[in-house]
């Protein structure tokens, strides 16, 4: 007991600066354009593939307080496009931060042409280097990190509605509804749902705006992951209906209804949060994979699985180790949000012990 | 102890070495007129190892549509003529000569005496009757047909003696000796059978026996097994001979591995595993230039190929198709001008930089500059001008809203997608700079990848499509093979497919200068009609030309006589002339 104390406390702090970091990743993603120096589809057709810009400090004057940074030139012989890039030292670009830029929104209401940083024309900045079209990948990451996690998100929340009234209901009812209900959650559990998906693909449209295509990518990913959250709920409301507590309160001759929202549905909130904070990673990889098979946003604009799906040339893949960036953000988000349903998870444990 | 076995064992390879060289095939037997090759020299022995994108459908060379099937069905046989894709002339093959009658309608061809089937049986006038009755049998359905069958009428064929063939064409056909390039022998005496039964479509299937399968190149079947390989060892009584008089070919056996993709070809390649690739894109080719110094590959940039890349609209007719919207797309796109000004705005120098890497060359026609004998050097090269393209639209009637986009005379805001084969990077790359250089115009163009099947259905069978990248020709520089491209009644009519007669005066005009060069038999009176049809094709625009890739192979340092061309089959047109360097060569490279 003496030497739990510390302990919490250590737990405590990591708890806030896991929570912070997640604020501070999904406030990145949010305020994208402020914090991205460009727009996401402008190409430009002389740096292709062009490496991550170097930062520099010093130059033969000496030290400068104020970053800068030289154009990348191709270099010499090999002038195609996987060709190597060189400094052109003849002219610094000083960085400078908050500079007008491309125009962009913040949640479709809030529209501004600041940046947080950037550099005179024709320099650019690009931190994680360009792509075969010439585009900041830095800023693809950023907006590409919008879709992604946005429709990890999204489709979680229906997966776990969809799964948690199913579950509910099938669990507090039992008899046929259980029976019918779960056998459909099997079913939806064992669907080989990548084929299932290709096969959908063929049958739609062949345009579809990118907002149509993130509601239907997130639509499915969703209603095809419910039925595990559901197995679940289903468990834990099938051993709550048996409490003492729930008993009682039948006893005095409460309504259905009223127990549910009175009793049940409480108890079932914390595994939903864990169900959650597991399910968000899982579902920007879901979105990852099925951009990286074509079947998700389309180009020009990005998410994390149709940048990545570029890698899968193996020349690309062996060539141009920067365009790996939107698979290092995939880790980042994934293992935050993994540490946080250990967080949830654990209280859950300490609650009900 | 370690090192003493390791001695031993280079010991024992080395015996190996001396004592396993194989037995040089016999030299000519009498009688046997023999094709001699003085420009070649080479050394026997070994294998060559080949990786192949997939497996192959068929050996059988009357049915394979496919490349690697024909790729590979190309090393097992022989043809009347040949083509020889280093100087893209013809040469005599198991024709040894052949006579034109003045009318240009009548072929006589003199077979080679006393050449052998790769089953020790004679070929002679009755293998190349019975190997053209099944060519032009309807029933066989060969893709080869369409090609000897001229104004509807089939060549009339028939045998002189027993090594003299006469063909006879409904009317006078230029360069139709080219003809005779891809159309192997069959040896009856192993085909009649099952084709008199009506089985033809069920022989030389892959799991044939190799006894049962006989060809006049020079290799033969020795085994196949599914999934991973192909393996062809030399056939004995090949009908060449070098420099010499060594029986080619040099090589004990080629082996076609089943690698999948092209960059499971190029890994397989780094690793050593195989030695020859045929074709790269650029990206892997700027690889394996950089690994040069250490692995010493022979690498070869042969320049631009004839394949040409462009973007098609939709101009088929869609009455009871109902495809509204497709068709409200059509009133833009069957205006000149509107086709003009997205030609006009079409960044090919971008596209010859960042999708070929600088290895390839933009396109403003159908013939493109690997086709020295008949690109027509006269036809502008316009320059791309946004503003341009602006006041071209401006001037058919188009404005813009205040948002920017392209409205019609109509105000329908100018937006419409454009398919492409998901599997074909550089195709896709296309579609990403047009889609950008499209709006800059102000027209939102949407693309759409599809996999290679479901887009060529769309543009085939259903015309559910409005725009679509895709890529034709490659196959031979000779204006022939392209008249189902450009004639209105062509299988690859791409923009109107099925019409019966031209829709527009300059598609008659067109048809009209590819049937009469068709007919034509002087070069230069053909090349004058064959550039009017270019000039015309490139000032209607019914494609968007944008580039061509250059052909780009790859050897093992090993490998003599690579010679590539830009001609289909790039590497392995001359497999009989092949060779691995001496072994002490080799093992100094390799140590």
């Amino acid at each position: 007991m003496v030497d739990k104390i510390p302990d919490s406390s250590i737990r405590r702090t990591q708890v806030v600066l896991l929570i912070v970091a997640l604020a501070g990743l999904h406030f990145l993603l949010i305020c994208a354009g402020f914090f991205a120096p460009y727009d996401a589809t402008s190409q430009d057709r002389e740096l292709p593939y062009a490496p991550p810009t170097r930062i520099h400090f010093c130059d033969a004057s000496g030290f400068h307080s104020r970053p800068f940074i030289y154009a990348w030139t191709p270099s010499g012989a090999d002038t195609d496009s996987s060709g190597s890039y060189r400094e052109d030292r003849s002219h610094e670009y000083p960085v400078h931060f908050f500079v007008r830029g491309a125009s962009y929104d913040i949640l479709g209401v809030f529209e501004s042409s600041w940046h947080l940083f950037g550099v005179d024309a024709p320099g650019k900045l690009m931190l994680f280097g360009a792509d075969a079209f010439g585009r900041d990948e830095f800023s693809r990451v950023l907006f590409g990190g919008q879709i992604s996690v946005a429709a990890g998100i999204v489709a979680t929340l229906l997966a776990l509605a969809t799964g948690s009234v199913l579950g509910i209901i099938a669990g507090f009812y039992g008899g046929w509804i259980d029976e019918s209900l779960m056998g459909l959650t099997e079913l939806f559990l064992s669907l080989p749902w990548l084929y299932f998906l290709l096969g959908v693909r063929a049958f739609l449209p062949l345009h579809l705006s990118t907002l149509r295509t993130f509601f239907l990518l997130t639509g499915v990913i969703g209603l095809i992951g419910w039925g595990r959250p559901a197995r679940l709920i289903r468990g834990l409301v099938l051993s709550l209906r048996h409490r003492n507590f729930v008993l009682a309160a039948r006893g005095f001759g409460a309504a259905d209804f009223y127990l549910l929202r009175r009793h049940i549905l409480p108890e079932t909130f914390g595994l939903l949060l864990t169900q959650a904070a597991m399910l968000v990673p899982r579902y920007i990889a879901a979105e990852v994979t099925l951009s990286f098979f074509g079947l998700g946003v389309n180009e020009p604009v990005p998410s994390w699985g149709n940048m990545l799906s570029t890698l899968q040339q193996y020349s690309v893949l062996v060539s141009y180790s920067w365009l790996l960036a939107p698979a290092g953000a995939v880790v980042v988000t994934s293992v935050l949000y993994s540490l946080l349903a250990d967080v949830f998870h654990s209280r859950l444990k300490s609650q009900s012990t | 102890m370690k090192v003493i076995a390791r001695l031993t064992l280079h010991v024992c390879l080395f015996a190996g070495f001396c004592f396993a060289a194989p037995p040089a095939p016999a030299g000519a037997r009498a009688g046997e007129e023999i094709a001699r090759l003085p420009d070649v020299e080479g050394r026997y022995g070994g294998h060559l190892t080949v990786g192949e994108r997939a497996e192959p459908k068929t050996l059988n060379p009357v049915l394979a549509t496919d490349s690697v099937s024909r790729e590979i069905i190309g090393r097992l046989m022989g043809d009347l003529v040949e083509i020889n894709r280093s100087s893209q002339l013809t040469e005599p093959a198991l024709a040894k000569s052949w006579k034109i009658s003045p009318d240009g309608r009548t072929f006589t061809l003199t077979l080679r005496k006393g050449v052998l089937f790769s089953d020790g049986q004679p070929f002679d006038a009755d293998d190349v009757i019975f190997s053209f009755g099944v060519y032009m049998d309807e029933a066989v359905d060969s893709p080869q047909r369409d090609l000897l069958i001229i104004d509807g009428k089939p060549i009339v064929i028939s045998k002189i003696d027993k090594y003299t063939v006469r063909f006879v064409l409904p009317r006078p056909y230029a360069a139709a000796e080219r003809l005779f390039d891809g159309l192997a022998i069959l040896p009856k005496h192993l085909l009649e059978k099952p084709y008199r039964a009506g089985h033809f479509a069920e022989s030389w299937a892959l799991n044939a026996q190799p006894s049962e399968i006989a060809g006049l190149g020079p290799f033969r079947l020795k085994q196949y097994v599914p999934g991973q390989r192909i393996v062809l060892e030399r056939n004995p009584y090949y009908w060449k001979v070098d420099r010499q008089n060594h029986r080619l070919p040099y090589l004990d056996e080629l082996v076609f591995l089943f690698v999948g993709t092209e960059d499971a070809q190029v890994m397989r390649f780094e690793a050593g595993e195989t030695d020859i690739i045929s074709r790269l894109s650029s990206e892997n080719y700027s690889l394996l230039l950089r690994e040069k110094g250490r692995s010493g590959s022979q690498l070869a940039d042969l320049g631009p190929s004839l394949e040409y890349n462009f973007l098609v609209f939709n101009l088929n007719d869609l009455s009871g198709k109902k495809l509204d919207e497709v068709a409200a797309t059509q009133a833009w796109f069957r205006d000149l001008r509107f086709r003009q000004a997205i030609s006009l705005a079409v960044d090919r120098d971008s596209i010859v930089r960042l999708v070929y890497g600088t290895r390839g060359a933009a396109l403003w026609g159908n013939v493109g500059p690997g086709n020295k004998l008949w690109i027509n050097q006269s036809l502008p090269h316009q320059a791309r001008s946004i503003e341009g393209a602006r006041q071209i639209l401006r001037s058919a009637g188009y404005s813009w809203n205040t948002s920017g986009q392209l409205i019609d005379a109509e105000r329908r805001t100018v937006e419409f997608s454009i398919i492409t084969s998901s599997s074909n990077s550089q195709r896709m790359k296309m579609a990403a700079l047009l889609e950008d250089d499209l709006s800059k115009l102000g027209i939102q163009a949407h693309i759409v990848p599809l996999e290679f099947r479901a887009m060529i259905d769309r543009v085939f069978q259903s015309f559910n499509y409005e725009a679509a990248i895709m890529g034709l020709g490659g196959g031979d520089a000779d204006p022939n093979p392209e008249m189902n491209v450009w004639t209105a009644t062509g299988t690859s009519h791409l923009w109107h497919l099925g019409e019966t007669t031209p829709a527009t005066d300059w598609e008659r005009e067109l048809d009209q200068l590819m049937q009469k060069q068709m007919v034509t038999l002087d070069y230069s009176k053909r090349k004058q009609l064959y550039d009017r049809a270019q000039q015309l094709i490139a000032e209607n625009l019914p494609f968007i030309f944008l580039g061509t890739p250059n052909i780009l192979s790859g050897a093992d340092a090993r490998v003599g006589n690579f010679h590539p061309a830009v001609l289909d089959p790039y590497t392995l047109w001359n497999a009989d002339e092949l060779y691995i360097r001496s072994s002490a060569q080799e093992n100094a490279g390799i140590r």
